[in-house]
């Protein structure tokens, strides 16, 4: 399907929602889509360049996503989560959203288990990285591939 | 993907055959339709997006309102068991009005007769969670819409609501829910169109919604005009859909793609 | 006023980890939509969730647009003492909302 089709069928969908609340009808637009560099320099950001190893990580979302607009996630990190040993951060991206951040989460060794859950958005079929930063200052990572249908009939503005 | 989606409806268009209806052996909710994840939300309450509207409703249940200054639990007392069954069998047949009447429509009476107060729009946030909040008190009930024998000529109304060709694309409800239900539209798969679970979470619009409001936005798809918020045809339509669910569990407040 | 969903065992034994689970009500505006006429439908999420255990931060959240409506956020922490749970949102637009759970941890 061409990307410019489903990005625009998607906030078709995200439309239908919002025009309840307001009377302002909404119309589609393609918006920016993040590109492959966007999403290095946000990784960047948060190793400042360190090496990141492969290992570790785990997430957790559906390969076939029912609704683009609520997709579960669970990232989890292997780890004692000890004072001396534990994961201090998780930070989420995405491909091809407008936008490559999705969330950052904050832990540290009373935490018990490296674990959290949400519900995200995403707006195509497309990679998700999760890093995981360490009390020893290592970052560890993962990438999986979601694939996201649309929904059949968009709602016009109600 | 789209081509798809227009071969099963081109197929729709040239029969000219009347829905044969769902054996109720054979019915399913459309819960079954979905991903695990996706009944997972709904079945845990603590993680259940819909339990927002129903934590909402449970606050103005106490609330007083209006001219009387009464709130819904002066008369009604303990919803756990005023309310338990009583949105398993609506729509309802009101005598003052002498037609059938919807939960939102039930709730507006209370509050324009009772409490004096000034009706609630569809869709706005206190009558979603009214709703909801009245509606979660009989899930898991069984659905007995229907029973009343003065209901007959508007479930017949609404069957015939549900049969007939409309729009641009000259389709009825019955050509996709009874006749090519389990096949797919586009990604998502054709449920039978049963009722259960309303008012209920759609992902799709990442927030709880009326029956009504689905049945607009079907109605919009494929390209229909749709009857207004309230209207009579709305009423039997949810009046039919309810009764041709009859037996099945209410799932409120349910999640759906 | 927002309502918040929030899930903490009442009961836990010292040095259980414990699931906690939150369902905070907003619409999170991605920013990314237009109107008819082309304006853009200002962004409006909840930016920022933190979890306070007896006072200590125990778990803190950056959120994107890309977190869904009606945000859900599951952590876990070791029970430590009796106390208190303390959640804050907060967001665009001055979007400020406080939650608080209790636990006995024996």
């Amino acid at each position: 399907m061409p990307k410019r089709n489903s990005t625009r069928r998607q906030f078709l969908g995200l439309a239908g929602g919002a025009a309840v609340l307001g009377a302002v009808p909404i119309v589609t637009m393609r918006p920016a889509e993040a590109t492959p560099a966007e999403l290095a320099s946000a990784i960047r950001s948060v190793t400042g360049g360190a090496a990141v190893k492969t290992g570790k990580v785990k997430l957790d979302v559906p390969p076939l996503v029912e609704n683009g607009n609520t997709v579960p996630l669970t990232v989890s990190v292997a780890n004692p989560m000890a004072p001396e040993d534990h994961v201090r951060s998780i930070h989420v991206f995405n491909e091809k959203n407008p936008q490559p951040n999705i969330a950052n989460f904050y832990l540290g060794p009373h935490s018990g288990r490296a674990q959290v859950s949400t519900r995200i958005r995403l707006a195509d079929s497309q990679k998700i990285v999760a890093i995981a930063r360490l009390s020893d200052g290592s970052f560890w990572s993962i990438s999986t591939e979601v694939i996201v249908t649309l929904a059949a009939c968009t709602e016009e503005v109600i | 993907m789209r081509f798809a989606g227009l071969i099963v409806l081109s197929v729709l268009l040239i029969t000219d055959a009347v829905g044969a209806e769902i054996p109720p052996a054979e019915r399913r909710s459309g819960a079954s339709f979905m991903t695990p994840d996706t009944r997972a939300m709904q079945d845990d309450g603590t993680i259940n997006p819909g339990m927002l509207w129903v934590l909402d409703g449970e606050k103005l249940w106490a609330r007083k309102t209006g001219v009387a200054d009464k709130a819904c639990a002066d008369c009604h007392n303990d919803p756990r068991t005023s309310m338990k069954g009583v949105a398993a069998h609506y729509p309802a047949f009101d005598k003052a009005l002498g037609r059938p009447v919807d939960l939102e429509q039930r709730i507006n009476l209370c509050r324009v007769n009772q409490q004096k107060a000034t009706p609630l729009a569809y869709e706005s946030r206190d009558m979603l969670a009214l709703t909801a909040f009245v509606a979660q008190q009989s899930r898991g009930v069984a659905i007995e819409t229907g029973s009343d024998p003065q209901l007959a000529p508007f479930i017949a109304k609404g069957r015939e609501l549900f049969m007939q060709r409309q729009g641009q694309l000259n389709l009825g409800c019955t050509n996709c829910h009874d006749d090519n239900w389990d096949k797919r539209l586009a990604g998502s798969a054709i449920t039978q169109g049963h009722p259960t679970g309303y008012p209920l979470y759609r992902l799709e619009w990442q927030s709880l919604g009326s029956l009504q409001r689905r049945l607009r936005a079907c109605i919009t798809g494929i390209r229909a005009q749709a009857y207004d918020f309230g209207a009579p045809e709305l009423v039997e339509l949810e009046l039919y859909l309810m009764s041709r669910a009859k037996g099945m569990p209410l799932e409120a407040p349910a999640i759906r793609p | 006023m927002p309502s918040a969903l929030i899930n903490v065992p009442a009961k836990a034994k010292r040095g259980d980890v414990i699931e906690i689970k939150t369902l905070m009500s907003h619409i999170m505006e991605t920013g990314f939509r237009h109107t008819a006429t082309g304006e853009v439908i200002p962004r409006d999420i909840i930016t920022s969730f933190t979890c306070r255990y007896n006072g200590n931060e125990i778990f803190r959240a950056d959120l994107f647009p890309a977190i869904a409506a009606n945000p859900f956020i599951t952590f876990f922490t070791t029970a430590t003492a009796s106390g208190k749970f303390e959640f804050e949102w907060i967001g665009d637009n001055g979007f400020s909302e406080t939650a608080s759970a209790s636990i006995t941890v024996e």
